[in-house]
Protein backbone atom coordinates (compact mmCIF):
# COMPACT_ATOMS: atom_id res chain seq x y z
CA UNK A 1 0.00 0.00 0.00
CA UNK A 2 2.77 2.40 1.01
CA UNK A 3 4.72 1.42 -2.08
CA UNK A 4 1.82 2.27 -4.27
CA UNK A 5 1.54 5.67 -2.67
CA UNK A 6 5.25 6.45 -3.16
CA UNK A 7 5.12 5.26 -6.77
CA UNK A 8 2.17 7.56 -7.34
CA UNK A 9 3.97 10.45 -5.70
CA UNK A 10 7.10 9.93 -7.81
CA UNK A 11 5.02 9.69 -10.94
CA UNK A 12 3.21 12.86 -9.98
CA UNK A 13 6.49 14.65 -9.39
CA UNK A 14 7.81 13.65 -12.83
CA UNK A 15 4.58 14.86 -14.35
CA UNK A 16 4.96 18.16 -12.51
CA UNK A 17 8.52 18.56 -13.73
CA UNK A 18 7.40 17.93 -17.29
CA UNK A 19 4.64 20.49 -17.03
CA UNK A 20 7.05 22.97 -15.55
CA UNK A 21 9.49 22.52 -18.43
CA UNK A 22 6.68 22.92 -20.94
CA UNK A 23 5.47 25.99 -19.07
CA UNK A 24 8.93 27.49 -19.24
CA UNK A 25 9.31 26.75 -22.95
CA UNK A 26 5.98 28.36 -23.72
CA UNK A 27 6.93 31.30 -21.54
CA UNK A 28 10.13 31.67 -23.56
CA UNK A 29 8.32 31.50 -26.90
CA UNK A 30 5.92 34.23 -25.83
CA UNK A 31 8.81 36.38 -24.67
CA UNK A 32 10.50 36.02 -28.07
CA UNK A 33 7.26 36.85 -29.87
CA UNK A 34 6.93 39.94 -27.72
CA UNK A 35 10.50 40.94 -28.45
CA UNK A 36 9.83 40.80 -32.21
CA UNK A 37 7.49 43.77 -31.79
CA UNK A 38 9.98 45.65 -29.66
CA UNK A 39 12.76 44.92 -32.14
CA UNK A 40 10.62 46.14 -35.06
CA UNK A 41 9.92 49.44 -33.34
CA UNK A 42 13.58 49.91 -32.45
CA UNK A 43 14.74 48.93 -35.93
CA UNK A 44 12.39 51.40 -37.60
CA UNK A 45 13.30 54.19 -35.19
CA UNK A 46 17.04 53.66 -35.53
CA UNK A 47 16.84 53.34 -39.30
CA UNK A 48 14.72 56.47 -39.68
CA UNK A 49 17.10 58.52 -37.54
CA UNK A 50 20.17 57.24 -39.40
CA UNK A 51 18.57 57.74 -42.81
CA UNK A 52 16.91 61.04 -41.98
CA UNK A 53 19.71 63.02 -40.34
CA UNK A 54 22.21 63.38 -43.28
CA UNK A 55 19.88 65.35 -45.54
CA UNK A 56 18.84 67.68 -42.72
CA UNK A 57 22.52 68.31 -42.03
CA UNK A 58 23.32 68.93 -45.67
CA UNK A 59 20.37 71.21 -46.32
CA UNK A 60 20.46 72.93 -42.94
CA UNK A 61 17.96 72.42 -40.13
CA UNK A 62 16.13 75.74 -40.43
CA UNK A 63 16.29 75.83 -44.21
CA UNK A 64 14.73 72.37 -44.30
CA UNK A 65 11.99 72.83 -41.70
CA UNK A 66 11.08 76.44 -42.48
CA UNK A 67 11.87 76.69 -46.18
CA UNK A 68 8.78 77.63 -48.16
CA UNK A 69 9.81 76.07 -51.48
CA UNK A 70 10.16 72.46 -52.54
CA UNK A 71 11.63 71.70 -55.97
CA UNK A 72 13.46 68.43 -55.56
CA UNK A 73 14.28 67.74 -59.21
CA UNK A 74 14.95 71.28 -60.43
CA UNK A 75 18.35 72.19 -61.88
CA UNK A 76 19.08 73.83 -58.51
CA UNK A 77 17.06 71.75 -56.07
CA UNK A 78 15.37 73.43 -53.11
CA UNK A 79 14.20 71.44 -50.12
CA UNK A 80 11.87 73.33 -47.79
CA UNK A 81 9.11 71.39 -46.09
CA UNK A 82 7.18 74.14 -44.31
CA UNK A 83 4.28 73.80 -46.82
CA UNK A 84 4.03 70.07 -46.02
CA UNK A 85 4.14 70.59 -42.25
CA UNK A 86 1.52 73.34 -42.35
CA UNK A 87 -0.68 71.33 -44.71
CA UNK A 88 -0.54 68.31 -42.42
CA UNK A 89 -1.34 70.47 -39.38
CA UNK A 90 -4.18 72.36 -41.09
CA UNK A 91 -5.57 69.22 -42.69
CA UNK A 92 -5.60 67.34 -39.40
CA UNK A 93 -7.06 70.32 -37.53
CA UNK A 94 -9.78 70.66 -40.15
CA UNK A 95 -10.62 66.97 -39.96
CA UNK A 96 -10.87 67.23 -36.16
CA UNK A 97 -13.10 70.31 -36.35
CA UNK A 98 -15.47 68.49 -38.72
CA UNK A 99 -15.15 64.96 -37.39
CA UNK A 100 -15.11 65.37 -33.60
CA UNK A 101 -18.57 66.95 -33.18
CA UNK A 102 -20.16 64.33 -35.45
CA UNK A 103 -18.29 61.48 -33.78
CA UNK A 104 -18.87 62.75 -30.26
CA UNK A 105 -22.63 63.23 -30.59
CA UNK A 106 -22.96 59.90 -32.38
CA UNK A 107 -21.13 58.24 -29.50
CA UNK A 108 -23.40 59.88 -26.88
CA UNK A 109 -26.46 58.86 -28.88
CA UNK A 110 -25.30 55.27 -29.32
CA UNK A 111 -24.10 54.83 -25.76
CA UNK A 112 -26.95 56.52 -23.89
CA UNK A 113 -30.03 57.03 -26.05
CA UNK A 114 -30.19 54.43 -28.84
CA UNK A 115 -31.50 51.02 -27.86
CA UNK A 116 -31.72 47.52 -29.30
CA UNK A 117 -31.82 47.20 -33.08
CA UNK A 118 -30.97 50.85 -33.70
CA UNK A 119 -27.73 50.69 -31.71
CA UNK A 120 -26.81 47.34 -33.23
CA UNK A 121 -27.21 48.49 -36.84
CA UNK A 122 -25.46 51.80 -36.27
CA UNK A 123 -22.52 50.19 -34.51
CA UNK A 124 -22.23 47.68 -37.33
CA UNK A 125 -22.16 50.56 -39.81
CA UNK A 126 -19.41 52.29 -37.81
CA UNK A 127 -17.34 49.09 -37.77
CA UNK A 128 -17.81 48.72 -41.50
CA UNK A 129 -16.63 52.31 -42.02
CA UNK A 130 -13.47 51.45 -40.10
CA UNK A 131 -12.85 48.45 -42.34
CA UNK A 132 -13.02 50.25 -45.69
CA UNK A 133 -9.51 50.44 -47.21
CA UNK A 134 -8.15 53.95 -47.63
CA UNK A 135 -7.69 53.52 -51.38
CA UNK A 136 -11.47 53.10 -51.65
CA UNK A 137 -12.00 56.35 -49.75
CA UNK A 138 -9.56 57.95 -52.17
CA UNK A 139 -11.30 56.56 -55.23
CA UNK A 140 -14.74 57.70 -54.11
CA UNK A 141 -13.24 61.06 -53.21
CA UNK A 142 -11.64 61.37 -56.62
CA UNK A 143 -14.78 60.47 -58.56
CA UNK A 144 -17.49 62.08 -56.39
CA UNK A 145 -16.06 64.58 -53.91
CA UNK A 146 -13.51 66.36 -56.15
CA UNK A 147 -15.95 67.02 -59.03
CA UNK A 148 -18.58 67.90 -56.41
CA UNK A 149 -16.41 70.59 -54.81
CA UNK A 150 -15.60 71.96 -58.26
CA UNK A 151 -19.29 72.36 -59.11
CA UNK A 152 -20.57 73.56 -55.71
CA UNK A 153 -17.87 76.18 -55.08
CA UNK A 154 -17.33 77.11 -58.77
CA UNK A 155 -13.57 76.64 -58.59
CA UNK A 156 -11.58 75.45 -61.62
CA UNK A 157 -10.53 72.25 -59.90
CA UNK A 158 -11.81 70.40 -56.84
CA UNK A 159 -8.63 68.66 -55.75
CA UNK A 160 -7.81 70.72 -52.68
CA UNK A 161 -7.16 70.90 -48.96
CA UNK A 162 -10.94 70.98 -48.42
CA UNK A 163 -11.41 67.64 -50.21
CA UNK A 164 -8.67 66.09 -48.08
CA UNK A 165 -10.21 67.48 -44.87
CA UNK A 166 -13.63 66.02 -45.70
CA UNK A 167 -12.15 62.59 -46.53
CA UNK A 168 -10.04 62.61 -43.36
CA UNK A 169 -13.02 63.69 -41.21
CA UNK A 170 -14.96 60.66 -42.42
CA UNK A 171 -11.98 58.36 -41.97
CA UNK A 172 -11.41 59.32 -38.32
CA UNK A 173 -15.09 58.94 -37.36
CA UNK A 174 -14.89 55.21 -36.47
CA UNK A 175 -11.94 55.59 -34.07
CA UNK A 176 -13.53 58.58 -32.36
CA UNK A 177 -16.95 56.93 -32.04
CA UNK A 178 -15.70 53.55 -30.84
CA UNK A 179 -13.30 54.81 -28.18
CA UNK A 180 -15.84 57.39 -26.95
CA UNK A 181 -18.56 54.74 -26.67
CA UNK A 182 -16.27 52.54 -24.57
CA UNK A 183 -15.51 55.49 -22.27
CA UNK A 184 -19.20 56.48 -21.97
CA UNK A 185 -20.32 52.90 -21.36
CA UNK A 186 -17.83 52.63 -18.50
CA UNK A 187 -19.46 55.50 -16.54
CA UNK A 188 -21.04 53.89 -13.43
CA UNK A 189 -24.83 53.65 -13.62
CA UNK A 190 -25.11 55.12 -10.09
CA UNK A 191 -23.85 58.53 -11.24
CA UNK A 192 -26.60 58.81 -13.81
CA UNK A 193 -29.28 57.39 -11.51
CA UNK A 194 -28.35 59.89 -8.81
CA UNK A 195 -28.58 62.74 -11.29
CA UNK A 196 -31.96 61.55 -12.57
CA UNK A 197 -33.22 61.13 -9.00
CA UNK A 198 -32.30 64.75 -8.29
CA UNK A 199 -34.67 65.79 -11.06
CA UNK A 200 -32.29 66.35 -13.99
CA UNK A 201 -33.64 65.43 -17.43
CA UNK A 202 -31.92 62.54 -19.26
CA UNK A 203 -30.18 64.90 -21.71
CA UNK A 204 -28.94 67.08 -18.83
CA UNK A 205 -27.66 63.95 -17.13
CA UNK A 206 -25.77 62.78 -20.21
CA UNK A 207 -24.01 66.08 -20.84
CA UNK A 208 -23.52 67.26 -17.23
CA UNK A 209 -22.69 63.91 -15.61
CA UNK A 210 -21.80 61.11 -18.06
CA UNK A 211 -19.66 63.14 -20.48
CA UNK A 212 -17.57 64.87 -17.77
CA UNK A 213 -17.03 61.49 -16.11
CA UNK A 214 -15.77 60.04 -19.41
CA UNK A 215 -13.83 63.12 -20.51
CA UNK A 216 -10.33 61.64 -20.53
CA UNK A 217 -11.56 58.66 -22.58
CA UNK A 218 -13.13 61.05 -25.07
CA UNK A 219 -9.92 63.09 -25.16
CA UNK A 220 -8.03 59.88 -25.93
CA UNK A 221 -10.50 59.24 -28.78
CA UNK A 222 -9.75 62.67 -30.25
CA UNK A 223 -5.99 62.13 -30.02
CA UNK A 224 -6.39 58.76 -31.71
CA UNK A 225 -8.29 60.54 -34.48
CA UNK A 226 -5.46 63.05 -34.85
CA UNK A 227 -2.99 60.17 -35.19
CA UNK A 228 -5.07 58.50 -37.85
CA UNK A 229 -5.52 61.73 -39.80
CA UNK A 230 -1.87 62.82 -39.78
CA UNK A 231 -0.64 59.39 -40.87
CA UNK A 232 -3.04 58.84 -43.76
CA UNK A 233 -1.40 58.90 -47.20
CA UNK A 234 -3.27 57.00 -49.90
CA UNK A 235 -6.71 58.59 -49.73
CA UNK A 236 -5.24 62.05 -49.29
CA UNK A 237 -2.88 61.62 -52.22
CA UNK A 238 -5.82 60.92 -54.52
CA UNK A 239 -7.85 64.02 -53.64
CA UNK A 240 -5.42 66.76 -52.64
CA UNK A 241 -3.63 67.45 -55.95
CA UNK A 242 -0.08 67.02 -54.56
CA UNK A 243 1.42 70.36 -55.53
CA UNK A 244 3.79 71.76 -52.89
CA UNK A 245 1.85 75.01 -52.36
CA UNK A 246 1.44 76.81 -49.06
CA UNK A 247 -1.90 75.53 -47.73
CA UNK A 248 -5.15 77.29 -48.54
CA UNK A 249 -8.63 75.78 -48.58
CA UNK A 250 -9.18 75.54 -52.34
CA UNK A 251 -5.53 75.18 -53.28
CA UNK A 252 -3.86 71.97 -54.37
CA UNK A 253 -1.64 70.88 -51.46
CA UNK A 254 0.84 68.23 -50.41
CA UNK A 255 0.91 66.54 -46.98
CA UNK A 256 3.97 65.15 -45.16
CA UNK A 257 2.83 61.62 -45.94
CA UNK A 258 2.10 62.25 -49.60
CA UNK A 259 5.38 64.11 -50.04
CA UNK A 260 7.20 60.92 -49.16
CA UNK A 261 4.88 58.58 -51.03
CA UNK A 262 4.62 60.49 -54.29
CA UNK A 263 8.34 60.99 -54.95
CA UNK A 264 9.92 57.91 -53.41
CA UNK A 265 9.56 55.73 -56.51
CA UNK A 266 11.95 57.69 -58.74
CA UNK A 267 14.06 59.47 -56.16
CA UNK A 268 17.80 59.26 -55.80
CA UNK A 269 20.65 60.94 -53.94
CA UNK A 270 19.88 63.96 -51.80
CA UNK A 271 16.23 63.91 -52.89
CA UNK A 272 15.79 60.42 -51.45
CA UNK A 273 17.61 61.37 -48.25
CA UNK A 274 15.37 64.41 -47.92
CA UNK A 275 12.32 62.16 -48.24
CA UNK A 276 13.65 60.09 -45.34
CA UNK A 277 14.04 63.31 -43.39
CA UNK A 278 10.40 64.14 -44.08
CA UNK A 279 9.50 60.68 -42.78
CA UNK A 280 11.54 61.45 -39.66
CA UNK A 281 9.59 64.67 -39.10
CA UNK A 282 6.34 62.77 -39.56
CA UNK A 283 7.57 60.11 -37.14
CA UNK A 284 8.30 62.84 -34.62
CA UNK A 285 4.73 64.10 -34.90
CA UNK A 286 3.32 60.59 -34.44
CA UNK A 287 5.53 60.11 -31.36
CA UNK A 288 4.22 63.35 -29.92
CA UNK A 289 0.67 62.16 -30.48
CA UNK A 290 1.42 58.82 -28.84
CA UNK A 291 2.85 60.50 -25.76
CA UNK A 292 -0.30 62.64 -25.51
CA UNK A 293 -2.46 59.55 -25.94
CA UNK A 294 -0.57 57.72 -23.16
CA UNK A 295 -1.03 60.73 -20.92
CA UNK A 296 -4.81 60.63 -21.34
CA UNK A 297 -4.97 56.85 -21.05
CA UNK A 298 -3.06 56.92 -17.75
CA UNK A 299 -5.29 59.67 -16.44
CA UNK A 300 -8.33 57.61 -17.30
CA UNK A 301 -6.85 54.58 -15.58
CA UNK A 302 -6.37 56.59 -12.38
CA UNK A 303 -9.87 58.03 -12.46
CA UNK A 304 -11.60 54.70 -12.95
CA UNK B 1 13.90 43.23 -14.43
CA UNK B 2 17.66 43.43 -14.98
CA UNK B 3 17.46 40.32 -17.11
CA UNK B 4 14.82 41.85 -19.31
CA UNK B 5 16.83 45.02 -19.74
CA UNK B 6 20.00 43.14 -20.66
CA UNK B 7 18.02 40.99 -23.09
CA UNK B 8 16.61 44.13 -24.67
CA UNK B 9 20.06 45.66 -25.01
CA UNK B 10 21.36 42.49 -26.59
CA UNK B 11 18.53 42.40 -29.11
CA UNK B 12 19.05 46.07 -29.99
CA UNK B 13 22.71 45.43 -30.66
CA UNK B 14 21.96 42.39 -32.80
CA UNK B 15 19.50 44.41 -34.81
CA UNK B 16 22.01 47.21 -35.26
CA UNK B 17 24.70 44.83 -36.45
CA UNK B 18 22.28 43.10 -38.83
CA UNK B 19 21.16 46.42 -40.28
CA UNK B 20 24.78 47.42 -40.90
CA UNK B 21 25.59 44.12 -42.58
CA UNK B 22 22.55 44.29 -44.82
CA UNK B 23 23.49 47.67 -46.25
CA UNK B 24 27.10 46.66 -46.90
CA UNK B 25 26.21 43.40 -48.55
CA UNK B 26 23.87 44.88 -51.12
CA UNK B 27 26.43 47.40 -52.34
CA UNK B 28 29.06 44.69 -52.60
CA UNK B 29 26.76 42.50 -54.65
CA UNK B 30 26.09 45.13 -57.29
CA UNK B 31 29.77 45.86 -57.60
CA UNK B 32 30.47 42.20 -58.06
CA UNK B 33 27.96 41.68 -60.85
CA UNK B 34 29.34 44.61 -62.82
CA UNK B 35 33.00 43.71 -62.45
CA UNK B 36 32.63 39.97 -62.89
CA UNK B 37 34.35 39.36 -66.23
CA UNK B 38 34.41 35.56 -66.24
CA UNK B 39 30.75 35.09 -67.03
CA UNK B 40 29.08 37.00 -69.81
CA UNK B 41 27.44 40.20 -68.72
CA UNK B 42 26.03 43.43 -70.07
CA UNK B 43 25.92 46.72 -68.23
CA UNK B 44 23.76 49.67 -69.19
CA UNK B 45 23.81 53.15 -67.75
CA UNK B 46 21.74 56.24 -68.37
CA UNK B 47 18.25 57.68 -68.80
CA UNK B 48 15.86 57.19 -65.92
CA UNK B 49 12.92 57.54 -68.32
CA UNK B 50 13.99 54.35 -70.04
CA UNK B 51 13.82 52.39 -66.81
CA UNK B 52 10.57 50.64 -67.70
CA UNK B 53 11.46 49.63 -71.25
CA UNK B 54 15.08 48.65 -70.60
CA UNK B 55 14.13 46.95 -67.34
CA UNK B 56 11.53 44.70 -68.95
CA UNK B 57 13.85 43.91 -71.86
CA UNK B 58 16.70 43.11 -69.50
CA UNK B 59 14.53 40.88 -67.36
CA UNK B 60 13.39 38.74 -70.30
CA UNK B 61 16.91 38.69 -71.77
CA UNK B 62 18.43 37.54 -68.49
CA UNK B 63 15.81 34.81 -68.13
CA UNK B 64 16.30 33.49 -71.64
CA UNK B 65 20.07 33.62 -71.92
CA UNK B 66 21.33 33.61 -68.35
CA UNK B 67 23.63 36.53 -69.15
CA UNK B 68 23.61 38.92 -66.24
CA UNK B 69 22.16 42.34 -66.94
CA UNK B 70 22.60 45.52 -64.95
CA UNK B 71 21.03 48.92 -65.36
CA UNK B 72 22.21 52.02 -63.58
CA UNK B 73 19.61 54.83 -63.67
CA UNK B 74 21.76 57.97 -63.70
CA UNK B 75 20.33 60.18 -66.44
CA UNK B 76 21.01 60.56 -70.18
CA UNK B 77 24.03 62.83 -69.81
CA UNK B 78 25.91 60.60 -67.39
CA UNK B 79 24.96 57.50 -69.42
CA UNK B 80 26.59 58.95 -72.51
CA UNK B 81 29.63 59.93 -70.46
CA UNK B 82 29.83 56.47 -68.93
CA UNK B 83 29.93 54.71 -72.30
CA UNK B 84 32.56 57.06 -73.74
CA UNK B 85 34.73 56.47 -70.67
CA UNK B 86 34.19 52.72 -70.95
CA UNK B 87 32.40 52.37 -67.63
CA UNK B 88 29.46 50.53 -69.21
CA UNK B 89 28.70 48.55 -72.38
CA UNK B 90 25.68 50.44 -73.63
CA UNK B 91 24.67 53.97 -72.74
CA UNK B 92 21.00 54.92 -72.62
CA UNK B 93 19.85 58.33 -73.69
CA UNK B 94 16.36 59.76 -74.03
CA UNK B 95 17.55 62.45 -76.44
CA UNK B 96 19.44 62.35 -79.74
CA UNK B 97 23.22 62.60 -79.58
CA UNK B 98 24.68 66.06 -80.15
CA UNK B 99 27.04 66.58 -83.07
CA UNK B 100 30.13 66.83 -80.89
CA UNK B 101 29.14 63.60 -79.13
CA UNK B 102 28.94 61.79 -82.47
CA UNK B 103 32.25 63.40 -83.45
CA UNK B 104 33.85 62.06 -80.28
CA UNK B 105 33.27 58.53 -81.55
CA UNK B 106 29.81 57.51 -80.39
CA UNK B 107 27.02 55.88 -82.40
CA UNK B 108 23.32 56.23 -81.67
CA UNK B 109 20.81 53.48 -82.43
CA UNK B 110 17.18 54.39 -81.86
CA UNK B 111 15.49 51.68 -79.83
CA UNK B 112 12.04 53.23 -79.53
CA UNK B 113 10.07 56.45 -79.60
CA UNK B 114 8.29 57.80 -76.57
CA UNK B 115 5.18 59.62 -77.80
CA UNK B 116 3.41 61.80 -75.27
CA UNK B 117 -0.22 62.58 -75.99
CA UNK B 118 -1.78 65.84 -74.83
CA UNK B 119 -5.18 64.94 -73.46
CA UNK B 120 -8.26 67.02 -72.70
CA UNK B 121 -11.79 66.28 -71.55
CA UNK B 122 -14.09 65.01 -74.35
CA UNK B 123 -16.45 67.95 -73.65
CA UNK B 124 -13.68 70.40 -74.53
CA UNK B 125 -14.18 71.69 -78.13
CA UNK B 126 -10.45 72.38 -78.57
CA UNK B 127 -9.06 69.91 -81.10
CA UNK B 128 -5.69 71.38 -81.89
CA UNK B 129 -2.84 73.22 -80.18
CA UNK B 130 0.50 74.42 -81.44
CA UNK B 131 3.62 73.50 -79.51
CA UNK B 132 4.11 77.18 -78.64
CA UNK B 133 0.65 77.60 -77.13
CA UNK B 134 1.16 74.32 -75.29
CA UNK B 135 4.27 75.70 -73.62
CA UNK B 136 2.43 78.95 -72.86
CA UNK B 137 -0.46 77.02 -71.31
CA UNK B 138 1.83 75.00 -69.06
CA UNK B 139 3.90 77.97 -67.91
CA UNK B 140 0.74 79.86 -66.98
CA UNK B 141 0.84 82.50 -69.71
CA UNK B 142 -2.48 81.32 -71.12
CA UNK B 143 -4.98 80.54 -68.38
CA UNK B 144 -8.34 80.36 -70.14
CA UNK B 145 -9.53 77.97 -72.84
CA UNK B 146 -11.23 80.86 -74.69
CA UNK B 147 -7.75 82.18 -75.59
CA UNK B 148 -7.12 79.07 -77.70
CA UNK B 149 -10.61 78.77 -79.20
CA UNK B 150 -12.41 76.86 -76.46
CA UNK B 151 -15.12 77.62 -73.90
CA UNK B 152 -14.72 80.34 -71.29
CA UNK B 153 -13.31 78.06 -68.59
CA UNK B 154 -10.10 78.24 -66.64
CA UNK B 155 -7.38 75.82 -67.76
CA UNK B 156 -6.53 73.23 -65.10
CA UNK B 157 -3.04 71.84 -65.56
CA UNK B 158 -2.60 68.21 -64.64
CA UNK B 159 0.92 66.80 -64.50
CA UNK B 160 3.05 64.04 -63.05
CA UNK B 161 5.21 64.01 -59.94
CA UNK B 162 8.80 65.23 -59.92
CA UNK B 163 11.11 62.51 -61.18
CA UNK B 164 8.54 60.89 -63.47
CA UNK B 165 9.88 60.01 -66.92
CA UNK B 166 6.78 61.28 -68.67
CA UNK B 167 7.04 64.63 -66.91
CA UNK B 168 10.71 64.88 -67.70
CA UNK B 169 9.95 64.04 -71.34
CA UNK B 170 7.10 66.50 -71.70
CA UNK B 171 8.95 69.36 -70.03
CA UNK B 172 12.16 68.84 -71.99
CA UNK B 173 10.33 68.61 -75.35
CA UNK B 174 8.21 71.71 -74.75
CA UNK B 175 11.07 73.58 -73.07
CA UNK B 176 9.18 74.18 -69.84
CA UNK B 177 11.58 72.60 -67.34
CA UNK B 178 10.85 73.65 -63.77
CA UNK B 179 8.46 76.33 -65.04
CA UNK B 180 5.16 74.42 -65.16
CA UNK B 181 2.37 75.80 -62.98
CA UNK B 182 0.65 72.53 -62.16
CA UNK B 183 -2.71 72.44 -60.43
CA UNK B 184 -2.32 68.74 -59.68
CA UNK B 185 0.72 66.45 -59.64
CA UNK B 186 -0.45 62.86 -59.82
CA UNK B 187 1.59 59.73 -59.38
CA UNK B 188 0.32 57.56 -62.22
CA UNK B 189 -0.83 57.79 -65.83
CA UNK B 190 -4.14 56.24 -64.80
CA UNK B 191 -4.77 59.00 -62.26
CA UNK B 192 -4.00 61.67 -64.87
CA UNK B 193 -6.48 60.15 -67.33
CA UNK B 194 -9.20 59.77 -64.68
CA UNK B 195 -8.75 63.33 -63.46
CA UNK B 196 -8.84 64.79 -66.98
CA UNK B 197 -11.95 62.77 -67.78
CA UNK B 198 -13.64 64.23 -64.67
CA UNK B 199 -12.88 67.91 -65.24
CA UNK B 200 -14.00 69.75 -68.42
CA UNK B 201 -11.27 72.38 -67.97
CA UNK B 202 -8.39 69.97 -67.49
CA UNK B 203 -5.42 69.27 -69.74
CA UNK B 204 -2.83 66.59 -69.07
CA UNK B 205 -0.15 64.47 -70.69
CA UNK B 206 0.26 60.72 -70.83
CA UNK B 207 2.10 58.09 -72.83
CA UNK B 208 0.20 57.56 -76.06
CA UNK B 209 -0.12 53.81 -75.46
CA UNK B 210 -2.20 54.32 -72.32
CA UNK B 211 -4.67 56.89 -73.65
CA UNK B 212 -8.27 55.64 -73.49
CA UNK B 213 -11.64 56.74 -74.88
CA UNK B 214 -12.54 58.65 -71.71
CA UNK B 215 -10.26 61.47 -72.79
CA UNK B 216 -9.46 63.19 -76.09
CA UNK B 217 -5.93 63.46 -77.49
CA UNK B 218 -5.49 66.79 -79.27
CA UNK B 219 -3.36 67.24 -82.34
CA UNK B 220 -0.18 69.27 -81.95
CA UNK B 221 0.89 71.56 -84.83
CA UNK B 222 -1.84 69.91 -86.91
CA UNK B 223 -0.63 66.34 -86.46
CA UNK B 224 -2.74 63.73 -84.69
CA UNK B 225 -0.64 61.49 -82.41
CA UNK B 226 -0.44 57.90 -83.61
CA UNK B 227 2.19 55.23 -84.06
CA UNK B 228 2.84 56.33 -87.65
CA UNK B 229 3.15 60.06 -86.96
CA UNK B 230 5.47 59.33 -84.06
CA UNK B 231 7.69 57.05 -86.15
CA UNK B 232 7.96 59.45 -89.08
CA UNK B 233 8.67 62.30 -86.70
CA UNK B 234 5.81 64.58 -87.73
CA UNK B 235 4.24 64.49 -84.26
CA UNK B 236 6.56 66.68 -82.23
CA UNK B 237 5.78 65.80 -78.62
CA UNK B 238 8.01 62.76 -78.71
CA UNK B 239 11.58 61.82 -78.03
CA UNK B 240 13.78 58.94 -79.10
CA UNK B 241 15.10 56.32 -76.72
CA UNK B 242 18.66 55.86 -77.94
CA UNK B 243 21.25 53.15 -77.39
CA UNK B 244 24.70 54.72 -77.33
CA UNK B 245 27.76 52.65 -78.27
CA UNK B 246 31.34 53.34 -79.30
CA UNK B 247 31.76 53.57 -83.07
CA UNK B 248 35.26 52.05 -83.25
CA UNK B 249 35.27 49.44 -80.53
CA UNK B 250 33.26 46.21 -80.82
CA UNK B 251 30.86 45.32 -78.04
CA UNK B 252 31.69 42.54 -75.60
CA UNK B 253 30.08 39.19 -76.41
CA UNK B 254 27.33 39.55 -73.79
CA UNK B 255 26.60 43.14 -74.74
CA UNK B 256 26.45 42.26 -78.46
CA UNK B 257 23.91 39.51 -77.74
CA UNK B 258 21.82 41.94 -75.71
CA UNK B 259 22.04 44.58 -78.43
CA UNK B 260 20.96 42.11 -81.11
CA UNK B 261 18.14 40.85 -78.95
CA UNK B 262 16.58 44.23 -78.11
CA UNK B 263 16.76 45.42 -81.73
CA UNK B 264 15.21 42.20 -83.04
CA UNK B 265 11.56 41.62 -83.97
CA UNK B 266 11.11 39.53 -80.84
CA UNK B 267 11.60 42.56 -78.63
CA UNK B 268 8.98 44.71 -80.37
CA UNK B 269 6.16 43.35 -78.25
CA UNK B 270 8.04 43.88 -74.99
CA UNK B 271 8.89 47.42 -76.02
CA UNK B 272 5.24 48.11 -76.84
CA UNK B 273 4.30 46.62 -73.46
CA UNK B 274 6.40 49.31 -71.79
CA UNK B 275 4.21 51.97 -73.41
CA UNK B 276 6.51 53.21 -76.19
CA UNK B 277 6.66 52.72 -79.97
CA UNK B 278 9.41 50.38 -81.15
CA UNK B 279 11.63 51.86 -83.87
CA UNK B 280 11.47 48.61 -85.89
Amino acid sequence: MANKATAFLIGWRIEMKKTKIIENIIHGIFLILGLITVASVLLITIYLVIAGIPAIREIGFFKFLFGKNWASTAAEPVFGILPFILTSVYGTAGAIVLGVPIGFFTAVYLSKIATGKMRETMEAAVSLLAGIPSVVYGLVGMLVLVPGIRKIFHVPDGASLLAAIIILAIMILPSIIKVSITALDAVPKEYEEASLALGATPIETYFRVSVPAAKSGIAAAVVLGVGRAIGEAMAVMMVSGNVPNMPSLFQSVRFLTTAVASEMAYSSGLQQQALFSIALVLFFFIMLINVTLNFFMKKEGKEA
Amino acid sequence: MKKIISLLMASVMCVGILAGCGANETTKETVQTTTNSENLSVSTDGSTSMEKVIGSLGEVFQQETGISFTYNPTGSGSGIKAVSEGRCDIGLSSRDLKEEEVASGLTATVLAYDGIAIIVNPENPVEELTSETLAKIYTGEITNWSEVGGNDTEIVLIGREAGSGTRDGFESITGTEDACKYRQELTSTGDVITTVSQNPGAVGYASLASVKDTVKAVSVDGVIPSEETIKDGSYVVQRPFVLVTKTEEALSEGAQKFFDYITSDEAVEIIAGAGVVAAK
